[in-house]
């Protein structure tokens, strides 16, 4: 299949569901809101204009295309190559201003002057402030106390940059309450609002839209790959919280059947110790925050809190289209503890001097574990850099060694 | 008779003994298990006893995504005391032979267990006449309806002020023991006033729904505010301010006469 055709394909609906996972378990107040995204989704996307004003500004505002790095000190430690999908080079240090800038673009072709989005590690609440500076619209961003706590330094970054921060104590003060709260203050505001939601989850259109707009780290790096070695990785590695940067460097690949395609949860103190976030490895089928996935709940479906180092992993659902692939098993999904991703953060630093997110981190940590073998590469999405948690690295770790 | 009939029946009895009474039915909403498992009894009790025609009875959960500070708050404590799908459920089974109970469920508790077919036989078996679930719109909902229907438990849709007239139409024709309009856009909670547009609203409602009751909900939270809704719906839903009183107890008595205090001057006002 040539890129055109590729992009067609993919173009052809806007999957409600992935199997059997995805759909809209939302409040009835929420259906028009979420009717009226599929369709400007739909149109927008189809329109040249549209796609010309978010190339230029993926070019110009964020730096793309971000570099396909060959990481030489690391292959030599692992013993293959390495290939590094430079997210941490984007505008704002993550992949998440790829989602951010797309669907605030969208909200301002919808009419909608007033945004809304949680964050987690506050990347993706810094990519949504900043987007909402770029475009002149009004900024809310939910976050739980803890991680306003753990994630400071961007926190003072969405205020800087005109946003509202809305602190969030409900339950564990972490990410799925900064959801719930978003998606409250949804239902409320939804004629003048649009959600911005950070990752691959939620209720459709959501998932298919967010993947649609990372898309674009796979798109680059499959061509990359292909320039660089002439040949097609052998495994595609991201990690995985929601699964925005995962669904959305794996996308190109699902097609390439030799492409092995892996993605890394937070293993948190170790599933044995039941404090950890790999929803798709150790969870359950249910309902969380509009969609069916796979979810960490009890036995009576109450949602359990999740727990990783990393803010933006530490979260009990994961991506619709996520637990499809596990299921058919196009994917695969490992995780790895808090220990070893702190680890992996440091020896990334010193080998290569990049500084990766903790959420980043967890891939680096699966990778040094487990070195591909025989010929060919890997190719891993580096979906963040490390400067917002160094104070939780030096916390965790003691002192900066 | 088919097996339907059972919960939505009881439920069709209730509205039609209101309205023989030339008035609205009254229908408190509580939290099972809250503020504790013996007080969330005793507002059960009371409730009944302070003449409510049916009783809307909330299941604890941990994301309850259309709630909104002062239920999710009672969600949250409800559970921190312990609560469970059994403590809900043994609340409905202690008042189920006196009045019509729907269960307020959001759906990943009904899909836990053994999924929707379980969850309708242990609300069956518990006495309830029929559930909402909140977070399960027209469009994802067959499967459990069915589930539903075949245990005789009645599924009642909510409608919001957002819906679209065809869609409004749609869940009017699948709506089971009545139709929940949701008066404002937003979450559960108390407002200083009924919406402008409510009547209108009601009135749509109504001539879609046929036969079947249309109850409001969402924001009643004075008395007067009753007896306003009371005139252009069949049926109104007082939740979050009758919770609020729950909460405030520091006894399971005093719980019971604080909601029996604001549900007494309810039914007044709504008689009137
Ligand atoms: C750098 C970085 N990587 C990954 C994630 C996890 O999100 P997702 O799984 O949606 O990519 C986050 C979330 O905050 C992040 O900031």
């Amino acid at each position: 299949m040539s890129a055109n055709e590729r992009e067609q394909s993919t173009r052809a609906v806007i999957p409600q569901r992935f199997g059997p996972y995805g759909g809209r378990y939302v409040p009835e107040t929420l259906i028009a809101a979420l009717d009226e995204l599929t369709a400007a989704w739909e149109e927008a996307r189809d329109d040249p204009a549209f796609d010309a004003r978010q190339d230029a500004l993926r070019r110009d505002f964020i730096g793309r295309p971000t570099p396909l790095y060959l990481a030489e000190r690391l292959s030599e430690r692992v013993g293959s190559q390495v290939y590094l999908k430079r997210e941490d080079l984007a505008h704002t240090g993550a992949h998440k201003i790829n989602n951010a800038l797309g669907q605030t673009l969208l909200a301002q072709r919808m009419g909608k002057p007033r945004i809304i989005a949680e964050t987690g590690a506050g990347q993706h609440g810094v990519a949504t402030a900043t987007a909402c500076a770029l475009l002149g619209l009004e900024c809310v961003v939910y976050m739980g106390t803890e991680d306003i706590r753990r994630q400071a330094p961007n926190v003072e970054r969405m205020r800087l940059l005109g946003a509202e921060v809305a602190p969030v104590e409900a339950g564990a003060r972490t990410l799925k309450e900064a959801v719930s709260a978003a998606i409250r203050d949804w239902v409320a505001n939804v004629e003048t609002t649009h959600y911005v939601i950070g990752s691959a989850v939620g209720p459709a259109p959501y998932p298919a839209l967010v993947r649609d707009l990372q898309r674009v780290i796979g798109e680059e790096a499959r061509a990359q790959a292909l320039a660089a070695a002439g040949a097609l990785p052998r495994r595609v590695i991201a990690c995985v919280g929601g699964g925005s940067n995962a669904i959305g460097i794996f996308a190109p690949f699902v097609e390439d059947a030799e492409v092995a395609l892996v993605g890394v949860e937070a293993g948190g103190d170790g599933i044995e110790s039941g404090r950890h976030g790999a929803s798709l490895g150790a969870g359950q089928t249910g309902v969380l925050h509009g969609s069916l996935s796979s979810v960490l709940a009890d036995e009576d479906g109450q949602i359990l809190e999740a727990h990783s180092v990393s803010a933006g992993l530490d979260y009990p659902g994961s991506g619709p289209e996520h637990a499809h692939l596990r299921d058919t098993g196009r994917a695969r999904y490992f995780s790895v503890t808090d220990e070893q991703a702190l680890q992996a953060l440091r020896e990334l630093a010193r080998l290569e001097g990049i500084i990766p997110a903790l959420e980043s981190s967890h891939a680096i940590a699966w990778l040094l574990e487990n070195p591909l073998e025989g010929d060919g590469f890997d190719v891993l999405c580096l979906s963040g850099r490390g400067d917002k948690d160094l104070a939780e690295y030096v916390r965790r770790v003691g002192e900066s060694r | 008779m088919s097996a339907q009939a059972d919960g939505a029946g009881r439920i069709a009895t209730a509205f039609a003994a209101a309205k023989a009474e030339g008035r609205a039915a009254l229908m408190p909403y509580m939290m099972a298990g809250y503020p504790d498992r013996d007080s969330g009894l005793a507002v059960a009790r009371a409730y009944v006893d302070a003449g409510a025609d049916l009783i809307e009875l909330g299941i604890p959960f941990s994301d309850p995504l259309a709630d909104g500070p002062t239920i999710h708050a009672a969600d949250t404590q409800a559970l921190a005391a312990g609560a469970t799908l059994r403590t809900a459920l043994e609340t409905c089974e202690a008042i189920a032979e006196r009045i019509p109970v729907v269960l307020m469920v959001y759906v990943n508790m009904v899909l836990a267990h053994g999924g929707a077919e379980q969850f309708a036989r242990l609300a069956r078996a518990a006495g309830a006449a029929g559930a909402i679930v909140p977070d399960l719109p027209l469009g994802e909902d067959e499967s459990v309806r069915e589930a539903f229907d075949a245990a005789g438990l009645a599924m009642v849709p909510l409608l919001a002020p957002t819906t679209s007239a065809p869609r409004r139409a749609e869940i009017c024709k699948v709506a089971r023991g009545f139709v929940y309009l949701v008066s404002t856009v937003g979450t559960t909670g108390e407002r200083a006033e009924v919406p402008a547009a409510l009547a209108a609203l009601a009135a749509t409602a109504k001539a879609d729904a046929g036969e079947t009751p249309v109850a409001v909900g969402f924001g009643i939270g004075t008395a007067a505010q009753a007896a306003e809704v009371g005139k252009i719906a069949d049926g109104v839903i007082i939740g979050s301010r009758l919770v609020r009183a729950a909460g405030e107890g520091a006894t399971p008595a005093e719980s019971a006469d604080a909601v029996a205090e604001f549900l007494a001057e309810a039914r007044v006002s709504l008689a009137g």
